[in-house]
């Protein structure tokens, strides 16, 4: 048994059932031994998708990632996968082959010194220089990743390694790290002052934020403001921590929010942060919305505690068993006239378009679509206006809204798409994206023929990276300056050439047969939808 | 204001980088940081003098504690420590100067550790400032370098 066999033997025990990736020289033994294994393979078209595919399967199926690449170019392709997947907290195990031990620090062919390039984006790394070292480092690796505030992390194994011939395999069934034990139960003296201070509470409000999805506490998120008929908004990783129907969501907060759901947080006077950082997109002066609150903040980590904003009740621990011993405090708390002001809100301030008819209304067109998606499917949304677009209109029911909410990294819809597909090939999974970040990961379309996984992709074609085009509309007045994306490929050519079904909505005429057409399609389809190049989120 | 972390770490290849680049990833002050094996081999002991305001204090402090390498934190000001520093600082010296050289170190207690016919060494152990206060003393006479470990510290006794 060598090297290689043992990292095998790992990704067995934890439960592994597919790696992504892509093969170079410094990472074949890997990709040798795996052929021994049950273990599935998908051959991934660059390796930023990699991760980006793991990232989608960790989301959806709540299990760790696993993405393996080549030394050199292969590791450093993948760092912004990795960035993207710390800046959501998503848990992965990226394996990187190395070059030779006794060549790492000469700069030979292929080497790059990934575990340091990669430190400030993981949650840990590994330099591995002992073949016996492997079952421990992955059980560590694992646990590192997919406990306390998860994320990902990095094992660098040179190719000797991965060669060398090692002690009969025992996978260790403990884990002894003295420097890590994250907090699970809330401080009970904490829980016990937010529940006395919800009961002083005439206008409290919970945000969600990404953290709600990741404990598992969407569940006890519901029962709990239900009980005790607590309105809630959402960050943009918070969504679909709710569903977008139950009567107390009143939406997504932040600089691209829904205005009521903004004006429904400044104007509480408790306000419970669950698993939300309180980031610059969500709430952009914490300190002045703050200021006159009782901020409740539940976080795993308690460096986000304090961190944006201060403060008056901080909780350490999972949002699931803290939602769940405050769910059992008795509160005594009369929310019915807040509500009815939320009400009122939600009512006159929605925002208005007057869409062009030439066009597709992407807004109109995002809440036809999802609700006529199942109840259980997932929709994943790039990054640019159409981001905005599916965060402000994707209705979701009991399924999921995935998106690269902190990195904000564009091509990363397809490639999440297509591994939470491949975790769920019974559920439906769409990924919506622009003409840009459709250009960024278009080469996945063969990955997903050569795999049999079904893609469904809606391109929004402006023709310009809308996104930024915005941005200098109001902040350059229209002094456009490399943005125009004009000169891509005809996207039905682009269909056909990677075997998929092409549909086309023009505007919002037969909008309704495509959207059917496009749902019901058994094959892979790509629907190109023409929207507005002067269209605008705000 | 300044803060004082000591901070035990794993003693391990590559546990240096990591703290030192969370410091300049997260725009955290170093004004000194020393490091050095503990009692135990597999553990170092990382002195980070560091300053800011309330805010960036507590993150330095939290942001330490979630490194997996960190075994822990402990902060304190200056007052709630002792702390030394240890300079190593080489003159030019001269028949005219030599005497308020040596007048100098007598009045800082620092000692000459070396010397040549033209070149001293002095070495100095004490509180940061009182290092400083010997470089000051000495500018005027030419120094050739200087060699400081930064600040060391430990908390006061307490029983």
């Amino acid at each position: 048994m060598i090297g290689a066999d043992s990292i095998v033997k790992c990704l067995e025990e934890e439960g592994v059932d597919v790696v992504f990736g892509y093969p170079g020289v410094a990472i074949c033994p890997f990709y040798n031994s795996i052929l021994n294994s049950d273990i599935k393979t998908v051959l991934i078209r660059t390796e930023q998708n990699a991760a980006h595919a793991a990232s989608g399967l960790a989301r959806v199926t709540g299990k760790t990632g696993v993405c393996a690449v080549t030394s050199g170019p292969g590791a450093t392709n993948v760092i912004t996968g990795i960035a993207t997947a710390f800046a959501d907290s998503i848990p992965l195990i990226v394996i990187t082959g190395q070059v030779n031990s006794s060549l790492l620090g000469s700069d030979v062919f292929q080497e790059a010194d990934i575990t340091g390039a990669v430190e400030s984006f993981v949650k840990y790394s590994y330099l591995v220089r002992d073949a016996d070292d492997i079952p421990r480092i992955f059980k560590e690796a694992f646990h590192l990743a997919g406990t306390g505030r998860k994320g990902p992390v990095l094992i660098d194994i040179p190719i000797d390694i991965q060669n060398a011939p090692t002690a009969r395999f025992k996978y260790p069934e403990t884990i002894s790290m003295r420097t890590y034990k994250p907090t699970v139960k809330g401080h009970a003296v904490q829980i016990q002052k937010a529940v006395k201070a919800l009961n002083h509470a005439k206008r409290p409000i919970i945000c969600a934020g990404g953290g709600v999805h990741l404990a598992g506490a969407c569940d006890i998120l519901r029962k709990f403001s239900e009980k005790y008929s607590i309105p809630t908004v959402h960050t943009m990783m918070g969504k679909g921590a709710l569903p977008s129907a139950y009567k107390l969501n009143y939406g997504m907060v932040g600089n691209n929010g829904k205005p009521y759901a903004n004006r429904a947080m400044n104007e509480s006077d408790l306000l419970i942060m669950v698993g939300a950082r309180v980031a610059d997109r969500a709430i952009s002066q914490p300190d002045i919305i703050f200021d006159n609150k009782t901020l409740v903040h539940i976080d795993v980590d308690p460096a986000e505690i304090g961190k944006n904003a201060k403060a008056t009740i901080p909780i350490v621990g999972d949002a699931d068993s803290i939602l769940n011993e405050m769910y059992d405090g008795e509160i005594l708390c009369d929310t019915s006239e807040w509500i009815e002001t939320l009400e009122e809100y939600r009512k006159t301030m929605y925002p208005k378009r007057n869409p062009n008819p030439k066009y597709v209304d992407p807004c109109e067109f995002i809440r036809r679509l999802t609700e006529k998606m199942e109840d259980d499917s997932i929709y994943v949304a790039d990054v640019g206006q159409n981001q905005i677009w599916s965060c402000s209109n994707a209705v979701v029911k009991n399924g999921q809204f995935l998106t690269s909410g902190g990195m904000g990294t564009m091509g990363y819809s397809i490639p999440a798409a297509m591994g939470a597909k491949y975790a769920c090939p019974d559920k439906q999974v769409v990924a919506v994206c622009g003409d840009g970040s459709f250009q960024m990961s278009l080469m996945e379309l063969a990955t997903m023929r050569q795999h049999n996984i079904q893609g469904k992709i809606i391109v929004m074609n402006n023709g310009y990276l809308g996104m930024v085009r915005e941005y200098q509309h109001y902040t350059y007045k229209d002094h456009y300056s490399v943005v125009d994306i004009s000169g891509s490929p005809d996207l039905s050519k682009i269909a056909e050439a990677y075997g998929f079904k092409y549909l086309c909505l023009e505007n919002m005429d037969n909008c309704n047969e495509v959207i059917d057409d496009f749902l019901d399609s058994s094959d892979s389809v790509l629907l190109e939808l023409n929207i507005d190049p002067m269209d605008l989120v705000k | 204001m300044k803060r004082i972390y000591s901070v035990l770490v794993e003693n391990r290849s590559g546990v240096l980088f990591k703290v030192a680049g969370l410091f300049s990833r997260r725009c955290f002050n170093i004004d000194s940081l020393a490091v050095g094996e503990t009692d135990s081999p597999d553990v170092s002991c990382m002195t980070v003098v560091s300053s800011g305001d309330d805010r960036t204090m507590e993150q330095i402090e939290k942001q330490l504690n979630k490194k997996i390498d960190v075994i822990k934190v402990r902060t304190f000001g200056e007052n709630e420590a002792i702390s030394r520093e240890l300079m190593l600082l080489k003159v030019k010296y001269n028949k005219s100067n030599r005497a308020e050289i040596l007048e100098i170190c007598d009045i800082m207690k620092a000692d000459i550790v070396d010397m040549s016919k033209s070149q001293l060494m002095i070495q100095i152990c004490d509180v940061p400032e009182r290092t400083r206060v010997l470089i000051s003393m000495l500018s005027s006479i030419s120094i050739v370098e200087v060699a400081r470990t930064g600040t060391l510290a430990l908390p006061k006794c307490v029983d």
